[in-house]
């Protein structure tokens, strides 16, 4: 294991988030503050309460889950497809590194910067909503998981996008509206059945879900899948990023 | 001397199907600097490309100090430091993290006394706190170098490195050369410039189309500019050089109506006036005098436009 280059990739992809620390740190203040009043006031004000937590709390885990999922894609991507853009990449390929060490220290960094903001997302919305989390240890363990498989889920994107437009597309496209439709503002239970059968096949929704029993002891499916579902998931992405290094696709002509 | 760098029938052919390298075998001794001349589009930085890992070859082997660059690439790219043609850089980046993050890269421990030793060389102590965006062209080329230079490879593999520099610049680059090989380090550069290999290489090499023509030491090659021709028109053509002539070793040009000899500039004595005299005496009548001098541009120019399409 090369650990001095893992630590300066991670040192340098970091070094370029504390430069710009201001706006990291005060667009997920201000956007989860909307979010309270908008969520929490106009809607929470009709929906008192969801399976016995009241409605603000209730979407806490799903915004913070819907920060740190898209600021680990987009960190996870830009990290990777700005060496790319830029020709620096070729330092990369000429360096006694391997795949591992070079996801290592990219999607560290970029799970790193989004655990931050969850956590900044997790204290703001404790100035809006009573807060009691049942299992903090778990809650811990899937807000890392999420940032670090998300992470990696953009480091694939940077890899794919050969433009600054695909690069936004995936995140836009798919990855927003399967945040918004697994679960983040309300329990499945309410809704349809024919959509709740839909909403299963929402790989977010193990993970909101999951969230949401660490702080709430309630989960809409159960806990174990929820672990299972998202060790798919980052086996699935660390495989793909393998496949991709040996076969030097979109990096080593 | 031991080669360190061992390239043998090295082929690429890119996913398009254009075949730029066609089975090149070459051998870098340790402490050389090789030129790698040739014109655009030769497969110069695809060479380059391939020996450090940037482009993965179609068929046969690299072994850098005795390392197989692919099962052994660790090792092998450990001892190699790269400039490459294009200027791709961080500009937000401040000239000593960049620095920094490269020696971190190729695994080497933090060493701050080494960094700064490397950059007052290349005269850029004074701008480690800038922003790479903040330099001009030149600076930029030598941070690229400093990069390079920051593991303290073995092997420097310049890659037009004076394109786009000014004479004075051009001239710092070819000492900060020449200290490296000073240093032991063995360099390959690729130029366009025949007085640039001229200056600075041990050997040159001439790649066209893929293909390496030659690769000869300069000494040699510079023997062959030495060598100067003299042709001596005659009035009345001859069919056989006159054996009075015989110790000159002349030519016979084209339709007996010339003389050719062949002689050293840096001799003491070119035996012209022996010569002259001697065709005199032979009874010969003189038309014209021509001397003519082949450069290595001349060698340069013939291999690549001997070359078929
Ligand atoms: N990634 C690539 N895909 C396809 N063809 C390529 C690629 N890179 C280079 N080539 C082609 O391979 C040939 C050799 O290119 P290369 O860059 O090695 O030339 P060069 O000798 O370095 O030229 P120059 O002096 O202009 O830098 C060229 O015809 C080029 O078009
Ligand atoms: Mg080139």
């Amino acid at each position: 294991m090369n650990w001095a280059a893992i630590a300066a990739i991670y040192r340098f992809e970091m070094a370029r988030f504390f430069r710009t620390l201001l706006q990291s740190f005060l667009s997920p203040v201000l956007s989860t503050s909307l979010y309270f009043v908008v969520f929490g006031a106009a809607i929470g004000s009709r929906i008192d309460e969801v399976e016995g937590v009241s409605y603000g709390a209730f979407i806490v885990p799903g915004l913070v889950m819907l920060s740190v999922i898209t600021q680990a894609i987009s960190n996870g991507s830009f990290g990777i497809y700005f060496p790319k853009f830029i020709g620096t990449i070729f330092e990369l390929l000429s360096a006694p590194i391997n795949f591992l060490e070079i996801v290592m220290g990219y999607v560290g960094a970029a799970a790193t910067k989004a655990l931050f903001i969850g956590c900044v997302i997790l204290v703001t919305s404790t100035l809006f909503v009573d807060l009691h989390i049942a299992h903090p240890l778990a809650m811990l363990a899937f807000l890392v998981l999420t940032c670090l498989s998300f992470a990696l889920l953009g480091f694939i994107i940077g890899i794919w996008a050969k433009n600054f437009e695909q690069l936004q597309l995936v995140p836009l496209l798919i990855v927003t509206p399967l945040i918004f439709l697994g679960g983040s503002f309300y329990s499945v239970s309410m809704l349809p059945p024919v959509w709740q059968t839909v909403t299963l096949f929402n790989p977010v929704l193990y993970l909101i879900s999951g969230f949401r029993w660490a702080f709430f002891g309630i989960a809409d499916v159960p806990i174990g899948v929820s672990l299972l579902a998202i060790a798919a998931f980052t086996g699935l992405c660390l495989a793909i990023i393998w496949l991709i290094f040996r076969t030097g696709w979109r990096i080593r002509s | 001397m031991t080669a360190i760098l061992n390239i043998k029938d090295l082929r690429k052919t890119y996913a398009g199907g254009f075949e730029a390298l066609k089975g090149v075998t070459l051998d870098i001794e340790e402490g050389e600097i090789l030129a790698l001349l040739g014109p655009n589009g030769a497969g110069k930085t695809t060479l380059i490309s391939t020996v450090c890992g940037l482009v993965t070859p179609t068929a046969g082997t690299v072994t850098v100090g005795g390392h197989d660059s692919q099962r052994d690439y660790r090792a092998a790219r450990e001892l190699i430091g790269l400039v490459p043609q294009e200027v791709n850089l961080e500009p937000f980046e401040k000239v000593w993290n960049t620095v920094r993050f490269t020696r971190g890269l190729f695994g080497k421990p933090r060493d701050d006394a080494k960094l700064e030793q490397i950059l007052r060389k290349l005269s850029l102590w004074d701008k480690k706190d800038s922003a790479v965006k903040e330099l001009s062209g030149g600076m930029k080329r030598r941070v690229l170098i400093a990069k390079a230079l920051s593991h303290e490879p073995r092997i420097l593999f310049l890659d037009e490195p004076t394109a786009g520099v000014d004479v004075a610049l051009r001239k710092d680059m070819w000492d900060i050369v020449a200290e490296l090989k000073a240093d032991g380090v063995t360099i390959i550069l690729t130029t366009h410039y025949i007085e640039e290999a001229e200056a600075i290489a041990d050997r040159v090499g001439v790649i066209t189309r893929g293909d390496l023509l030659l690769v000869e030491e300069k000494a040699a090659l510079m023997q062959q500019m030495g060598q100067k021709q003299l042709e001596v028109e005659l009035v009345a053509p001859v069919s056989t050089i006159p054996a009075a002539l015989a110790p000159f070793g002349l030519e016979l040009g084209a339709e007996g109506r010339s003389l050719i000899y062949s002689y050293d500039t840096r001799a003491e004595r070119t035996g012209i006036t022996k010569l002259l005299n001697a065709i005199a005496d032979a009874g010969l009548t003189l038309r014209d005098v021509k001397t003519r001098q082949s450069s290595l541009e001349d060698i340069f120019v013939n291999l690549v436009s001997e070359e078929p399409a």
